[in-house]
């Protein structure tokens, strides 16, 4: 399959993304709304539950399912109060030590006038450095399309999950092929080029482990999803929070060293 | 000898370099700001014959293999006479020792890579060994494409450099210079203990182009410039370059002088 394959499959309208997953693997789900200072951001999710009668906090990028839920959450593309509001979840987590899983999922941040007053950038920068810290466990799941810094901002973590087709990049393939060589056009080049598959970052040391899909359906790939979650849990568990943070400092901290 | 003229950008007035050099690269004509290089911006911050630079060779490759990347990263080479966008280092300003970044947008529009994501996560670590505080000077079009997906794991990166920086209770100050856009924004430029920025300079996450396209609408006069992100809660001052040096040291001052020192914490392998 080409890379622009992949893209193509993780975007697709009738995959299966973070809320889904939250049905059919968290318990007793309760969701939390706002971040306290301006507003709720429908292109995130937060909430409370149970992973196999464990608490945690659980944060998914949202992009709806019919018409009106998805232009209610601007078609899964977060602005600041979503940072905001994750922030505010995670360090809720925090305090009442549980572990934070992340789904990601999301073409990116929002490119909008509101965005940049509300300072879409510093939400995004402030998640990365609380999260660098943040003295619980972070688990993130990449379900779709993992686009950019908006992406970034719910992923820095202990393990990263992704799933078979799913991608991450810095920028979209139909951006790079436009910036570069003038010509959407030539989105698959630029795919095949910016080391957005689960194979690339896996290889590349960003991705811990890949879901795989095939021909499973749904549910079968949310039991698989599940075991995962529980027994990557179960191991980091067994790590000192103090060295828990120095393995996530080295996690970044590795990926392109030079000498 | 010729001389080197550089074409004001805002009023299209002409002016030497030798000029320019003495005047801040501050246009005569308007006032406008040009962009300048990091080794003057260096010149003009940093103590005489204190700087020392750290990682002056570190050399990035095409870690993905992209078409054309080598061929650009050698115009870029032979242009700016630097080896990537960002030069660091450490030195005095006002005789207080710094760590300091300092970006380069005649590289490649000062596009953040594994090198520049090296080099400044390299020099917080230095600064949180040696207990200084770092001065930044962001100017960046974002993360570098050609370097993929790498390009944008070095905002975490930084990221966690900077915040075990900031736990070890050093002092972290940033100034935003034209432009800082992208992943640059989007990480260690937003988190400075003070964030400044340059009158006039763009500042943002999003590209213009970029917003216009996807909402339609037409932008605000003045939006996401330095006066833009003061308004907006986030930038703490604008500091016109005559001023810097003076500012930056007295903020030096300000927030290392202590009179009974803080029970600091000690830095990334801590447990607290």
């Amino acid at each position: 399959m080409r890379a622009y394959d992949k893209v193509l499959l993780a975007r697709a309208s009738d995959r299966a993304m973070g809320s889904y997953y939250i049905g059919r693997i968290i318990d007793g789900f309760i969701e939390l709304h706002g971040d306290r200072s301006y507003g709720d951001d429908g292109a995130i999710v937060g909430g409370v539950g149970y992973l196999d009668r464990r608490p945690v906090t659980v944060i998914a990028m949202h992009r709806g399912e019919s018409l009106e839920e998805r232009m209610k959450r601007n078609f899964g593309c977060p602005s600041p109060e979503g940072y905001r509001k994750a922030l505010r979840l995670m360090k809720q987590a925090e305090k009442f030590g549980r572990p934070v899983i992340c789904f990601v999922g999301s073409p990116g941040a929002y490119c909008g006038i509101t965005a940049e007053e509300r300072g879409q950038g510093q939400a995004i920068a402030q998640n990365l450095w609380e999260m660098a810290a943040l003295e619980v466990p972070i688990l993130t799941v990449v379900t779709g399309e993992g686009g950019s810094g908006g992406a970034l901002a719910l992923s820095v973590c202990d393990r990263m999950i992704m799933f078979e087709n799913a991608v991450y990049s810095v920028v979209s393939p139909e951006g790079c092929a436009t910036i570069l060589w003038k010509d959407a056009n030539r989105a698959p080049d630029a795919a095949e080029v910016l080391g957005l598959t689960s194979d690339d970052l896996y290889r590349l040391g960003i991705a811990d482990e890949i879901l795989p899909e095939g021909e499973r359906t749904p549910e079968e790939i949310a039991k698989a999803l599940k075991k995962t979650l529980v027994s990557a849990l179960r191991e980091i568990d067994k790590v000192h929070i103090s060295r828990l943070l120095a393995t996530r400092y080295e996690r970044y901290r590795r990926i392109g060293r030079l000498t | 000898m010729e001389r080197i003229m550089h074409r004001c950008r805002k009023c299209g007035r002409e002016t030497p370099e030798e000029v320019l050099k003495g005047n801040w690269w501050i246009c005569p004509g308007c006032g406008g700001y040009f962009r300048m290089s990091a080794r003057e911006r260096i010149r003009l911050t940093v103590d005489e014959g204190s700087f020392r630079e750290l990682d002056p060779a570190l050399l990035g490759g095409n870690p993905l293999a992209f078409p054309d990347y080598e061929e650009k990263l050698e115009r870029a080479r032979e242009t700016s006479g630097e080896r990537d966008a960002v030069v660091t280092g450490y030195g005095k300003i006002g005789g207080r020792k710094c760590a300091f970044f300092v970006m380069d947008s005649g590289f490649m529009m000062g596009s953040m890579g594994t090198v520049v994501g090296e080099k400044i996560t390299r020099v917080f670590e230095y600064a949180t060994e040696n207990g200084l505080p770092v001065i930044g000077f962001t100017c960046s079009g974002g993360a570098r494409m050609q370097e993929g997906v790498l390009s944008l794991m070095q905002m975490a990166k930084i990221s966690a450099a900077c915040r075990w920086h900031s736990n070890a209770g050093l002092f972290y100050m940033v100034i935003l210079t034209d432009p800082t856009t992208g992943g640059v924004t989007a990480s260690f430029a937003m988190e400075g203990d003070v964030i400044a920025a340059e009158p006039g300079a763009l500042i943002g996450f999003a590209g213009q182009r970029v917003i216009e396209q996807t909402t339609g609408q037409t932008l605000p006069e003045g939006f996401q410039r330095a006066e833009f992100q003061l308004e907006h809660g986030f930038a703490d001052m604008i500091i016109g370059r005559k001023k810097m040096k003076e500012t930056v040291s007295s903020l030096i001052d300000l927030y290392t002088v202590r009179i009974r020192p803080a029970d600091r914490r000690t830095g990334r392998e801590s447990g607290r």
